[in-house]
């Protein structure tokens, strides 16, 4: 990948590279991601280095910028659940300057799309009751590169192992687009679901603009805040992987229908151990 | 309680409810304050509204508090800490008259500071919004104000950085790369400052021994912080743990503290526990703080207040507490607050004043998020010009690629620019440990030695398998 670091010196030997003066801890970088050991023209950013961060400044502008293609998302998923419905959805704000500035708007949905769903409930409840165990709610949001790269690959393993544990009554999954987190609320209370799971395009870091983000709520209504609600971040395959998130996101729904309750009151315990034996207490500057 | 303000121009009258609404009014364009809803709705609005702020003698601050005494603890804290004597040198003048009087060449760097505890953060908030930027920058830079603890911050001709080795997972050995990157770049004078990936106090006891390690095998005129809330620091010391310095991200309304989680009691009692342990060498600021334009309001704790305000009231929460740094994160909360490179550029430099001012020993997180409209750019003039008003710090991070909170802030790199563009240097004692250790060639020139320096080959050598 042009954006990961640890690429970066490509032409480090080459002899039209300049006066550049390479630093000898470059392999450090076997032990983060972080930019270091970049060597230097003078003080300077060598020209490599420089022009490869605005490559993945670049690439991150892009995944804000750019709409989420619902189409294709419809079609993938529609594939992976060939009997749910999907309804495709859209905030209160009309474009993506007026989503950046005002996050109220974001978390609300068009008077349209309010429509959208309660003519869905309506035409329902003639066939069939009205209890969803789970509504899946896809929303843009500051990233829809990494909805349209990993939201298709996760929801499949999210079926798979919630299909193992348990038989969920699915709702309708909806496609959000210039969404923020709470609009969930107002999609899982129309909807009258139990437990609302929103996956959304984070905030695009530099090495990182594909990053899921996963927020689940129990028994969502409109005004909640983010303390009744727990979250799952990451989600990508350099970060934190489908097979590994859906395993926490099922946790987490399993936790939450005995409990009753999402938020602050429901710790993720699948990390326990994990984190206990982690990690050393030395480092090679004092080891 | 206060008074309607109005200002006629032509056959139209402008009418401000109150100075609450006249200061928000008065404030240069940012998205924040349009989400609020206290924005000016029109150039002509908001000219008018500088004008008659102009007019408003700085005695009526005194009188007519923007969140009332008996609401808010930051309000009585600015009120009953006024110097009422040192008042009386600028008793006489209006926001106008105390523009012309700072730029004057009668305020002096020493009459500056001997009007400090005079002035209030509104003081402060008003006369920045009828400022232009070079008038920003001018007075900063009179401004002097140093704080002391394993070296000297904020002397004038220096600039300090902040090194902040952050990594996703916490993990160590990724932690001392970016510290080793960031010390042989000449970095970390200021502070090396960690955000934890994992927020608790068991954490935040490894990574304070981690840097206290570090400090001390390479006898590090410098002090480390994890920027954990302030009640886990508590429980760090309490524990027995290395604590130089006590971190929180404050407000400037009560309710955006308690949002926080802390009231003045809370940084009171921290400080003192960070004080006994008598860790400082050259003396005993223990406190670093973290501000921001917009906090409040996405708090929902602004009162109706425009973002600039609040955050200069936030200031006289760090002045009570004699902090070592405290720095404004400028460009991290999002395009909602403030928008672009332009909106970003002003608050980093009204921040900065205020601050300066104010008294306190001011930095500065020059920074954007990727969905802000800014880049490289951008942070390559507000870092320039912050440099150019005398800022106390900056932060230094590899190739301005924060990994762990995904927002791009200033390089190692980039402070040797402004360091060598300026002539700008570090504190004294770390540039005496930079020239020993052979880190840098000349702090004079700002030149960085060219083989790796002799204490740095052992641990090098033997993780790279003992060559």
């Amino acid at each position: 990948m042009a954006n990961n670091p640890k690429a970066l010196n490509v032409n480090t030997n080459h002899k039209s590279n300049g006066k550049v003066v390479h630093n000898p801890w470059s392999d450090l970088r076997r032990f983060t991601d972080a930019r270091i050991g970049l060597g230097r023209a003078g003080i300077s950013l060598p020209t490599s280095e420089m022009l490869a961060f605005q490559l993945s400044h670049a690439q991150a502008r892009d995944a804000v910028s750019f709409p989420l293609d619902i189409n294709q998302m419809k079609n993938s998923l529609g594939v992976l659940t060939p009997r749910t419905p999907i309804l495709h959805l859209h905030s209160q704000a009309g474009d993506r300057v007026s989503y950046l500035q005002r996050p109220d708007l974001g978390r609300k949905l068009s008077k349209k799309s309010q429509d959208i769903l309660l003519d869905f409930m309506a035409e329902q409840k003639q066939t069939t009751p009205l209890n969803y165990d789970l509504a899946l709610v896809v929303v843009d949001g500051l990233s829809s590169l990494a909805v349209q790269k990993n939201a298709h690959p996760f929801i499949s393993e999210l079926l798979a192992q919630l299909g193992k544990n348990q038989q969920l009554k699915l709702a309708p999954i909806t496609l959000v687009e210039q969404g923020r987190v709470a609009i969930g609320d107002d999609i899982g209370e129309l909807l009258n679901a139990q437990i609302v799971m929103v996956l959304i395009g984070e905030r695009p870091g530099l090495s990182s603009p594909d990053s899921l983000g996963l927020y689940l709520t129990w028994a969502p209504k409109t005004g909640l805040n983010d303390a009744c609600r727990n979250c799952i971040s990451n989600i990508r395959p350099a970060g934190l992987s489908y097979e590994e998130a859906a395993r926490r996101a099922v946790y987490l729904v399993r936790e939450a229908k005995k409990l009753k309750l999402t938020g602050v009151n429901l710790k993720d315990r699948t990390q326990d151990n994990v984190i206990e034996h982690q990690q050393p207490n030395t480092h090679f500057l004092i080891g | 309680m206060g008074q309607t303000y109005r200002y006629t121009l032509g056959t139209k009258t402008y009418q401000f409810r109150d100075l609450a609404e006249l200061m928000a009014k008065a404030t240069a364009q940012r998205s924040g304050d349009r989400l609020a809803g206290v924005i000016a709705q029109s150039a002509q609005e908001r000219a008018v509204a500088q004008m008659t702020l102009a007019e408003v003698p700085l005695k009526t601050f005194l009188n007519e508090a923007l969140i009332p005494y008996e609401d808010d603890e930051i309000t009585r804290l600015i009120l009953d800490d006024h110097d009422a004597h040192a008042f009386k040198a600028i008793a006489h003048l209006t926001v106008g008259g105390f523009r012309n009087w700072l730029l004057s060449d009668f305020a002096t760097p020493g009459v500056l500071a001997s009007v400090r505890a005079a002035i209030t953060p509104e003081m402060a908030a008003a006369v920045s919004k009828i400022m232009r930027n070079q008038d920003l920058i001018l007075i900063a830079k009179k401004c002097h104000v140093t704080s002391a603890f394993r070296n000297t911050i904020g002397l004038p001709g220096h600039l300090s950085t902040r090194l902040q080795p952050n990594h996703p997972t916490d993990d160590i050995n990724g932690i001392a790369a970016s510290m080793l990157d960031g010390l042989l770049y000449g970095n970390g004078d200021a502070v090396i400052g960690i955000n934890p990936a994992t927020d608790n106090v068991a954490q935040a006891i490894k990574l304070m021994t981690l840097m206290d390690d570090v400090i001390q095998k390479y006898e590090i005129p410098t002090q480390s912080c994890v920027l954990t809330h302030v009640t886990n620091t508590i429980e760090c010391i309490e524990a027995g743990a290395p604590v130089d310095l006590v971190f929180q991200s404050v407000g400037g309304t009560e309710a955006t503290n308690t949002s926080f989680g802390f009231n003045l009691n809370t940084l009171a009692e921290a400080q003192d526990a960070a004080l006994s342990l008598k860790r400082g060498t050259v003396g005993s600021n223990v406190m670093y703080f973290e501000t921001g334009q917009g906090s409040s309001l996405s708090a929902n704790a602004h009162h109706g207040l425009d973002q600039q305000t609040c955050e200069a009231r936030a200031y006289a929460v760090a002045r009570k507490f004699n902090p070592l740094l405290v720095n404004t994160v400028v460009g991290f909360i999002g395009p909602e607050y403030l928008f672009d490179g332009k909106e970003i550029t002003r608050a980093g430099l009204e921040d900065h004043f205020c601050g300066k001012l104010l008294g306190i020993p001011m930095g500065c997180d020059v920074c954007y998020t990727n969905h802000a409209e800014a880049d490289q750019n951008d942070m390559d003039n507000l870092l320039t010009l912050l440099g150019v008003a005398g800022c106390s710090f900056v932060m230094g991070i590899p190739g301005s690629d924060d990994i762990m909170l995904n927002y791009q802030t200033t390089s190692f790199h980039d402070a040797l620019y402004v360091r060598r563009v300026l002539g700008s240097k570090p504190a004294p004692e770390f540039e005496a440990w930079l020239s020993k250790m052979k880190i840098m060639q000349s702090t004079e020139n700002v030149t960085l030695s060219d083989s790796l320096p002799a204490a740095f080959v052992k641990p090098l050598n033997a993780i790279s398998g003992g060559n």
